[in-house]
C-alpha cells in the first residue's frame, strides 16, 4: 500500500539525513528510483522547487513527493515522518540525553558518517550532471554550459562577496539563461 | 498572549521566511528566538546548532521542537514543529498544483531546464563546500575516497546498495578508529 510505503520510506530517510540540507537528497534519490515514483528529471524539478519556496529542503521534497505519489494524504504522511524522527530525537536530547551527545563515543560515530555524507552527495550531484547531460542518450552541450557558467558567476561573486551566491538568485540566473537558450 | 498561541504564531513565521533550510536560517531564528522573544540563550542556539549538527533532520525541526519543549513541554514541542512544517506544506503545495497546470507550455519547460542545471551546480557546489570544510584526518580522506571509488565502480556495474548501508558503515568505522577526543573534534 502506497501510504505505508511513503510513511516507511520517508522515515528511513528521516533517520539517516545525517548533516544538513543537502544529505537528503542522495536518501531521497534512490528512495524514488527504487520505487519508480518519479523519474530522475522530476526530482531534479522538484529539488529546484524545494530550493526556491521557503522551509527545509526535506521537508518540502517529503511533501512534494508524498503528493505526487499518494495526494493529500500521501503528502501529509511522507512529511509526517519526515519530521518524527527528528522530533523524537530532539525531545530526548532535551530531557534526558543531553550528556550524551558529548561523549567521545557517540562525536566518533558521527565523525565516521561525516565523510561518508560528503562523498555520497558529491557523487549525486554528479550522477544527476550525467542525467541533464545525456537525456535520452543525446548529449545536451548546453546544460553542461549552465552549469559551467554558474560555477563562473558563483566564483566571480564569491571573490567579492566572500560568500556563495544565494541558491535563489542561482535559479533565477538559471532559469534566465534556459529561457534564452532552450526556448 | 497565550504561549501556545505565541508558539504557533513564532514558529509559523519563521517557517514562512527561511528559503534553502540549513544554516541559511539561523541567523533569522536567532534574531528572534534569542533577541526578541528571548526564549533560548545564545549560548543554548549555540548548543542547540551543535545537537543539530549530531542529529539527522533538519535543524529548524530540531530548534522548534526544542523551544517548544523548553517553554510547553510536549505540547508545545508538537505546537512549535506543527507551526514551522506548515508554512512549507502550504505552499509546495499550491505550487504542486499549479505545476501540473503549467508543465505543458513550452516556456515553463525551458525555464525548468535552466533550473535543472542550478540544482545540480548547487548539489555539486555543497558537496565541494563540505569536503573543503572537512577535518583531513587520514580516517576521513581514506573514507571519502573510498566510498567514491566504491560507488563508481558500482555504478559502473550497475549495482545499487542502498546508502543507509554505506551510512552504517562510517558510523561503525568511526566507533572503532576514532578513539581520543583530539581525533574527533573539530
Amino acid at each position: 500500500m502506497i501510504y505505508w510505503q511513503l510513511f516507511i520510506e520517508f522515515l528511513k530517510i528521516g533517520i539517516f539525513a545525517f548533516g544538513g540540507a543537502y544529505a537528503i537528497i542522495p536518501l531521497i534519490e534512490e528512495t524514488c528510483v527504487k520505487n519508480m515514483w518519479i523519474t530522475k528529471e522530476t526530482l531534479l524539478d522538484f529539488i529546484g522547487i524545494s530550493e526556491s519556496t521557503p522551509g527545509p529542503i526535506s521537508i518540502n521534497m517529503a511533501t512534494l513527493v508524498g503528493l505526487s505519489q499518494g495526494g493529500v494524504l500521501g503528502a501529509i504522511i511522507a512529511t509526517f515522518a519526515v519530521v518524527l524522527p527528528a522530533f523524537i530525537i530532539t525531545i530526548l536530547i532535551a530531557s534526558i540525553l543531553k550528556k550524551y551527545i558529548k561523549n567521545d563515543k557517540v562525536q566518533a560515530v558521527l565523525s565516521g558518517i561525516k565523510p561518508v555524507i560528503i562523498a555520497l552527495i558529491i557523487f549525486v550531484g554528479f550522477s544527476m550532471l550525467v542525467t541533464i547531460c545525456f537525456p535520452e542518450s543525446v548529449i545536451s552541450a548546453l546544460s553542461l554550459a549552465i552549469v559551467l557558467i554558474l560555477f563562473l558567476i558563483n566564483f566571480i561573486y564569491k571573490h567579492f562577496k566572500k560568500t556563495d551566491m544565494p541558491p535563489l538568485l542561482i535559479i533565477l540566473i538559471a532559469s534566465s539563461l534556459g529561457l534564452v537558450f532552450l526556448l | 498572549m497565550n504561549k501556545y498561541i505565541d508558539l504557533f504564531i513564532t514558529f509559523f513565521y519563521i517557517g514562512i521566511t527561511t528559503f534553502g533550510g540549513g544554516y541559511a536560517m539561523l541567523s533569522l531564528i536567532k534574531g528572534i528566538v534569542v533577541d526578541k522573544k528571548q526564549w533560548l540563550t545564545e549560548d543554548e542556539l549555540l548548543e542547540m546548532t551543535i545537537i543539530a549538527e549530531s542529529t539527522p533532520g533538519p535543524i529548524a525541526v530540531n530548534l522548534s521542537t526544542y523551544c517548544g519543549y523548553k517553554l510547553k513541554g510536549i505540547t508545545g514541542s508538537i505546537i512549535s514543529t506543527l507551526a514551522m512544517v506548515l508554512p512549507s506544506f502550504i505552499i509546495i503545495f499550491i505550487i504542486a498544483l499549479l505545476m501540473n497546470a503549467f508543465l505543458e507550455n513550452e516556456v515553463v519547460v525551458a525555464v525548468f531546464k535552466g533550473i535543472k542545471c542550478a540544482v545540480v551546480f548547487l548539489i555539486i557546489n555543497s558537496g565541494i563546500k563540505m569536503f573543503k570544510a572537512m577535518k583531513k584526518t587520514m580516517f576521513s580522506l581514506i573514507v571519502f575516497f573510498s566510498l567514491i571509488l566504491v560507488l563508481t565502480m558500482l555504478s559502473l556495474l550497475a549495482i545499487n546498495l542502498t546508502s543507509i548501508v554505506y551510512i552504517i558503515l562510517g558510523g561503525i568505522l568511526g566507533f572503532v578508529f576514532l578513539r581520543t577526543p583530539k581525533e574527533v573534534v573539530e
